[in-house]
């Protein structure tokens, strides 16, 4: 397969023999885990229609390993929230986000979602992270889908190095009881 | 279904119990959105349904409500234009221009020649992109993914074009009173004669897909359609209203910005359905074309793109640093210290949906004592759960992607 | 040929008397007064009257003069257009600040029902027979009618932003 120019990602260290490779745990299951996230887009306003541009030919997050759009929250690993989340929305946003199987990511794209951006009202929610945990945030109003590719980056990087016990651990479980996340 | 989408007492659910068909099947309610996938945003619909047909519908909306006029009447004239931005995403220079228009109105500035056609420009630009979007959507929702991605991809033109004028892709926030923050480069028009070139080829290709396509058309034909009357009454506007052949266009009935300067038709369709509602978009971005080809061909020479207000018109950043005179007013306006006449304002533009008005009340402070959006997208969503009856549950999401409600502009 | 600002006045004159005043030119909109008992009858009429032909209702919102005496802190602003002669009109009727009410005029124009939900929503004004009168952008649960000049913009609870760096009056913190 030397002429082919597939990429293919590479192989994370450990000790190779004759007809045997030796590695951690940890490091495979990341691997498999960061190069399959399929998002589920919470997209509420303009921010979606850059995740659209995102999803299209030319910037094609399927270079990622996360084409496969899951619009069901029970399939799904890493959470979109793209655009404002009003006072109205948050539980919906919390109820989808309790629907989602262990282990879930959750990126805040662009300025609404991280923080209610220029939105500093009666009626928008001040950022999502008040609802539930946020793992990566895109800054931006709204951000070029380059900044939203980081960002899916980003977040592979810290699911590659996620412990396969973090997710009992009782650091997650305080983090899960200080949102009253059951 | 959870409570917190449906309470339990909620009236459907009475019917659902007291009726019950004569073979003795059960009705059903059926909670669609705020997240479904299908319907593009944030909608919430609660239907009775018997079976696969949609008996009642009630829709929920203010899921991204915003505060939009609320914000306006505490920022001042030159902030509001990130605002307008965000109602409809889609086209959001209309918005922008639309703004500043409703400012020169108030303010009695006339613009030059070539602002104005450079605003044409502009504006027709987003109205192709906001009825691409909408056109390949449908296409996304009767089963058509491959136009989606194909003219998607020009929409990445139109972006490479505002980004040239303006710097950004989405939310442009272009312009100020008076004309534009800066000339076109080059490079914009050069931008512009190549989408010019390629999306006509491109787009005769994507409507060939549809136009005679038999699954599209059973798809669409008789699906949502609506009467002239009921959509007046409703007060549908903008390509909806066209297609149930009613032909009131803004731009036409009150030309805005050189308009009737241009030579263009207003398509409109016959049935009111979801085909001919995919139709006058169709035609409509052809006229956008001309409109725009007609707007470059009698483009006044020179390089002027503002009118001189420097009143209103914030100075060039460089000039604010080195000259004198370009800092005072810099900060006149940014203070807040410029005229500005007491009156009531109303100024439609025709926008991707309709007559998007602004409805400025000013009481010669900075900012605007009651600014009021008519967005066009809220007025006529109240008539989908009319529209909705009796159709297939599938039907509802092609009725509601062919209306084109953006979310954004109906919460505002 | 070009409906007249003198046909609408004499017309509405002649129908309504004293009910309706102050005629205008703002702009390029003719404007006019009516006491608010009669906005039904008002709108029916530049609705149906063979030479009006008002088809359209293009806006419907109000605005809020908190210092104004109490019977016109409230102003209702109607917004019509005659698509035949391509002509607008703006209707204005002030109302109570304390107890804003007015008849609904949602089964005159269908569109209406929802922007007098939303005015209901921002402003409290209580619109006599309409169907379904409640909240439609905010929540079932506030209590607040936004809009109104006496509410902040910023909600006073959330614990973010310390509104002491935002050049606000101290809201919270």
């Amino acid at each position: 397969m030397s002429n082919s120019n597939i990429k293919i990602v590479e192989a994370p260290e450990g000790y190779v023999g004759e007809g045997f490779f030796a590695t951690k745990l940890n490091d495979v299951v990341g691997l498999a885990r960061a190069n399959s996230l399929w998002p589920l887009p919470f997209a509420t306003s303009c921010c979606g229609i850059e995740f659209m541009a995102t999803m299209g030919a030319h910037y094609d997050i399927a270079r990622f390993g996360s084409e496969r759009l899951s619009f069901s929250p029970r399939q799904s690993d890493m959470l979109l929230v793209m655009g404002t989340i009003s006072k109205k929305m948050a539980p919906v946003l919390r109820q989808v986000y309790e629907q989602m199987s262990e282990p879930r990511w959750v990126i805040a794209v662009g300025a609404c979602a991280s923080s209610g951006g220029i939105f500093d009202t009666y009626s928008v929610l001040q950022g999502i992270d008040k609802v539930i945990p946020v793992d990566v945030y895109v800054p931006g109003c709204p951000p070029r889908p380059e900044q939203i590719l980081d960002g899916v980056m980003k977040l592979q990087e810290l699911v590659k190095s996620e412990s396969v016990r973090r997710r009992s651990s009782p650091e997650y479980e305080a983090l899960m009881a200080s949102y009253n996340i059951k | 279904m959870s409570e917190l989408l449906l309470p339990p007492e909620h009236r459907y659910a009475k019917i659902m119990k007291e009726k019950l068909n004569d073979d003795g099947s059960e009705l059903s309610i059926l909670n669609l959105g705020p997240t479904h996938p299908a319907t593009h945003g944030i909608f919430q619909n609660i239907l009775l349904m018997d079976g696969e047909r949609i008996l009642e519908a009630e829709p929920t909306i203010g899921y991204i409500h915003r505060a939009f006029e609320k914000i306006a009447e505490n920022r001042p004239f030159y902030q509001i234009t990130p605002l307008t931005d965000r109602m409809n995403y889609c086209s959001s220079p209309i918005n922008n221009m639309g703004w500043w228009m409703t400012l020169e109105k108030l303010l009695d500035i006339e613009v030059p020649k070539r602002a104005q056609y450079l605003r044409v420009i502009v504006m027709e630009l987003a109205r192709i992109s906001d009825h691409l979007i909408c056109n390949s959507i449908l296409g996304v929702d009767t089963g058509a993914f491959t136009g989606f991605l194909y003219v998607f991809q020009f929409r990445e033109k139109v972006y490479e074009i505002y980004e040239e004028i303006c710097g950004a892709r989405l939310t442009t926030n272009m312009g100020r009173i008076g004309g534009f923050e800066r000339d076109w480069s080059p490079e914009a028009f050069r931008k512009l004669d190549l989408f010019l070139e390629e999306f006509p080829v491109a787009w005769k290709e994507f409507e060939n897909l549809f136009v005679r396509n038999r699954i599209f058309m059973d798809r669409t034909i008789n699906v949502g359609a609506i009467t002239a009357e009921e959509a007046i009454s409703y007060g549908f506007t903008g390509p909806n209203l066209r297609a149930a052949g009613v032909d009131y266009d803004v731009r036409v009935a009150q030309p805005y910005s050189s308009y009737e300067d241009f030579d263009f038709i207003v398509p409109v369709g016959k049935s009111g359905d979801t085909y001919d509602r995919f139709c006058v978009r169709n035609a409509e971005v052809w006229e956008s074309l001309s409109i725009i080809r007609q707007a470059l061909a009698k483009m006044p020479a020179g390089n002027e793109y503002h009118a001189e207000v420097p009143d209103y018109y914030l100075p060039p950043k460089e000039d604010v640093y080195t000259s004198m005179e370009s800092l005072i007013y810099h900060f006149k306006i940014v203070m807040g210290e410029v005229p500005v006449p007491v009156a009531e304002i109303y100024h439609p533009v025709e926008g991707g949906n309709g007559e998007l008005g602004f409805y400025l009340v000013t009481d010669g402070s900075r900012t605007p004592y009651r600014l009021h959006f008519r967005r066009p997208c809220f007025i006529y969503y109240q008539a989908y759960p009319d529209m909705i009856k009796g159709a297939l549950l599938s039907d509802a999401i092609v009725i509601l992607s062919s209306l084109n409600v953006i979310a954004g502009e109906l919460d505002a | 040929m070009a409906l007249e600002n003198t046909v609408i006045q004499d017309k509405l004159t002649e129908t309504f008397g004293e009910n309706v005043f102050h005629f205008n030119q703002e702009k390029d909109i003719f404007s006019f007064e009516i006491t608010a008992d009669k906005i039904t009858a008002v709108i029916l009429f530049l609705k149906n009257d063979p030479i009006l032909r008002f088809n359209f209702l293009t806006d419907l919102c109000a605005i809020h003069y908190p210092d104004n005496e109490v019977d016109r802190q409230i102003t209702m602003v109607y917004h019509m257009h005659n698509w035949y002669d391509n002509k607008r009109v703006k209707i204005k009727a002030f109302i109570n600040g304390d107890k804003p009410e007015i008849k609904t005029i949602c089964n005159i124009f269908k569109s209406a029902n929802w922007m007098e939900r939303e005015t209901y929503d921002f402003y409290g004004v209580d619109f006599i027979g309409h169907p379904q009168l409640k909240r439609i952008l905010n929540m079932d649960e506030m209590v607040s009618f936004p809009m109104r000049k006496e509410f902040p913009l910023e909600d006073g609870g959330r614990t973010d932003k310390d509104d002491r760096f935002f050049g606000r009056t101290i809201d919270n913190c």
